[in-house]
């Protein structure tokens, strides 16, 4: 009952502030004709489209320039844009305001947000609250913005009475298109509802502050789509690309014999496998500093897992030190499978797969400390890697350790051709599970790669030509992709 | 099922996230920062198996008096100190007993990983329920400072900060630093004009040096700056792009075979 009275109580002291809101947003509207100045010629022809390929809340608006600018009297300065909004929107704005100061003192982050004499009164009244109030009438605050924001298409169709036109941006003379990209959070102050009657105003505004308004555009509504048109190359992209690797996935099921060219990198790891094992020391893996969800990390898995299984059949010690605890759990289900397959569960011990740290060279040091105790002989290094890389391959390098490498960050390649003995460059990381296991199934999309990566090259050589005679624009824009 | 239970999800959440790139309505876009979120609160979950493993490996160097097995020590006390520091705050003028705090802190974490190595358990035990009662004691009678878990103030706390900026960032700047000499001795190894092509790169090489060079602005020859662009622009900027077409085509393969079942190295099934 109490919390009830406190919401009705703040609810009435916003509301009673609304019309000193509006007040402010008369003064904003200028477009009142000043004597004294001599008013530029009005921005033509309004118009406006929903914005196409997107999530909704947005208008795209386009005028034809003021004559006086760029022309005629030449003293139009910028064009001011517009839109008409319902009372509703400004009372649910200083409810939003008055949330996120709540929020804030919720969260004793003060410290140079909560800015104007609006807001700091806002203050004023909440920090007297407990911290229970303060979540109680924060609830009661959004609940009431949700629900009010489902009146607004209905109080959008009062235009024009029972709403102000609320300034939203300025644009440069010379410009004629403005993207009004609205908020689809309804607890933002920028909130565009969809299928709502929106309307919008632009006003030419010279040096003086002199200013003609255009036509008015609307009602106009804003929506989402269900298909974003942009991204049709990429569809047609992948659907190839699906139907070339089920191809050759099923051609190597009836028993094709599918060429794939040798990998040094890969094949070394049997070899360094070996060396670890006559040396008497243990094999260092390195999944580098990707999540779980990297692709560069889910190849490295896989090809852990050969690593692994080698490595319990050659009785040998593993050490797994893992930079992302997610990624350290996959790994130690990863290699304990492995010694479960080689037929030594019970060499499988649990800090194989450990944990070390989320900091990056906090990580390198430790790795680095891992490689001058232990020594081992042969480090590998398969998955994302970025700083680190070099500092890492090294340090291997110092210690005497043979060393594989594999990434798909273009910077670091460089690095780790200079510093190991093996490096899988780019695609070469994701074709080594495949190349690994020998199996025709995965061998089978290594060639759908192959073809692809042909097809690319013949389109590319196309596009050479075709730009030799003009026509390369054209064929370019085929494939552009817009996000 | 056991097996087949993973990659029936796999496959559900991967076609999703593959349809929901061509799909930008909101409903779309709910769904999928939906499961981000997921994979943060699954992120934060494993985060506690992370930690549990670093003791767990922490405390066997310490067990087993491995080489350097001392600092095993200082991360523990540096994991678990930092994580007080960050939830405590100063509400006083002083900070009272908060130093004997820590230090009770200190001893209580000491008592309790000698309590999981010793063989007199009793004991070890015994002293970290004494830590822990002063800990306690301290934390709930000593009023000039706060313990904050729903707000920020322990970040703001001078004992976190300081360690943070005056300890932690010199050290990590370090490591970064080191990178630089690293780059010098692989510059020179690769450099080494061992035939033809290694031949080649050391001449690229020193024509891109040359012309990024702070010290020779005035009489470097148009023709270095003109040849260096080239370099950047046409055969590095061509490997280049090859390279990342590879990786894109590789990329989405990969993600084919792990949505398909083909790929199943990540769940130990290689």
């Amino acid at each position: 009952m109490k919390v009830k009275l406190l919401f009705a109580v703040i609810l009435l002291l916003l509301l009673s502030s609304l019309s000193f809101a509006q007040d402010d947003s008369a003064e904003i509207d200028t477009s009142a004709v000043v004597e004294e100045l001599v008013l530029p010629a009005p921005p033509g022809n309004l118009s406006g489209v929903d914005k196409p390929n997107d999530h909704g809340h947005s208008i795209d608006l386009s005028w034809e320039l003021s004559p006086d600018d760029g022309g005629g009297l030449n003293t139009v300065l910028q064009y001011d844009i517009y839109h008409w909004v319902p009372n509703l929107m400004l009372e649910l704005n200083l409810v939003r305001d008055s949330i996120s100061v709540i929020q804030k003192i919720i969260r004793k982050t003060t410290n140079g947000i909560i800015e104007g004499s609006q807001a700091d009164s806002m203050k004023k009244v909440f920090e007297k609250l407990s911290r229970s109030e303060l979540f109680d009438v924060r609830n009661s605050l959004t609940e009431y913005v949700k629900k009010g924001n489902k009146g607004l298409a209905e109080a959008c169709k009062s235009y024009p009475e029972g709403g102000a036109w609320l300034f939203l941006d300025k644009k440069p003379s010379g410009t004629s298109t403005f993207d009004h990209i609205g908020s689809k959070e309804f607890k933002s102050s920028g909130f565009v509802p969809d299928f709502a009657n929106l309307y919008y105003r632009v006003d030419a505004v010279t040096a003086d502050g002199a200013k003609a308004s255009s036509n008015i555009l609307g009602p106009i509504q804003s929506s989402g789509q269900w298909y974003n048109t942009f991204r049709t190359p990429v569809v047609f992209s992948v659907l190839l690309f699906t139907l070339l690797t089920v191809f050759f996935v099923q051609k190597a099921r009836k028993g094709a014999d599918l060429y794939v060219r040798p990998l040094g990198g890969i094949e070394a790891v049997d070899d360094a496998i070996g060396r670890a094992t006559e040396m008497g020391r243990p094999i260092l893996y390195v999944l580098g500093l990707g999540s779980a969800a990297d692709i560069a990390t889910i190849a490295s898995f896989t090809i852990l897992g050969r690593v692994a299984k080698k490595v319990a059949e050659y009785q040998t010690e593993l050490l797994v030190p893992t930079y992302d605890p997610i990624v350290m759990t996959v790994a130690q289900e990863v290699v304990k499978s492995a010694y479960l397959d080689a037929g030594r569960p019970d060499a499988y011990k649990e800090d194989t797969v450990h944990f070390v740290t989320q900091s990056q060279f906090a990580y390198v040091a430790a790795v680095n400390g891992i490689m001058l105790r232990e020594l081992p002989a042969t480090n590998i290094y398969m998955g994302k890697f970025f700083a680190e890389s070099l500092i890492l391959a090294e340090t291997g390098a110092l210690a005497g350790s043979i060393q594989i490498s594999g990434t798909d960050e273009i910077a670091q390649i460089p690095f780790f051709i200079v510093a190991c003995d093996y490096t899988l460059i780019g695609e070469e990381l994701y074709a080594a599970s495949a190349y690994l296991g020998k199996e025709p199934v995965l061998l089978g999309s290594l060639k759908a790669q192959d073809y692809a990566k042909a097809a690319i090259i013949v389109l590319a050589v196309i596009g050479v030509i075709l730009a030799q005679f003009d026509f390369g624009t054209e064929f370019v824009n085929l494939f552009e992709v817009v996000n | 099922m056991k097996r087949q239970l993973p990659f029936l999800l796999v496959f559900i959440f991967g076609a999703f996230m593959t349809i929901q790139y061509y799909i930008p309505h909101e409903s779309s876009e709910f769904v999928y920062t939906f499961l981000l979120d997921w994979t943060m609160i699954i992120g934060i979950f494993a985060l506690a198996l992370g930690i549990w493993s670093l003791y767990q490996v922490s405390v066997e160097k310490i067990k087993h008096k491995k080489e350097n097995w001392v600092y095993s020590y200082v991360t523990l006390f540096g994991l678990f100190i930092m994580v007080v520091l960050g939830f405590t705050f100063k509400v006083g003028d002083s900070w009272g007993l908060y130093s004997v705090f820590v230090i009770a802190l200190m001893a209580f974490l000491y008592c309790l990983i000698n309590a999981s190595i010793a063989k007199s358990k009793g004991l070890w035990f015994g002293l970290s329920g004494v830590a822990l009662v002063v800990l306690l004691g301290i934390a709930y009678f000593d009023d000039s400072w706060g313990v904050a878990f729903m707000t920020s103030e322990g970040l703001r706390n001078t004992m976190f900060t300081n360690f943070a900026d005056f300890v932690m960032t010199p050290i990590l700047a370090t490591m970064f630093a080191l990178l630089a000499f690293f780059i010098a001795s692989a510059a020179y190894r690769a450099f080494r004009a061992r035939n033809v092509l290694a031949s080649l790169l050391l001449v690229s090489a020193i024509i891109v040096m040359l012309r990024f060079n702070p010290y020779m602005p005035f009489g470097l020859p148009e023709l270095i700056a003109e040849l260096s662009n080239w370099l950047m622009n046409v055969p590095n900027l061509a490997a280049q792009r090859a390279i990342v077409i590879g990786i894109g085509l590789g990329i989405v393969a990969t993600s084919l075979k792990v949505i398909l079942g083909i790929e199943r190295g990540y769940m130990g099934k290689g």
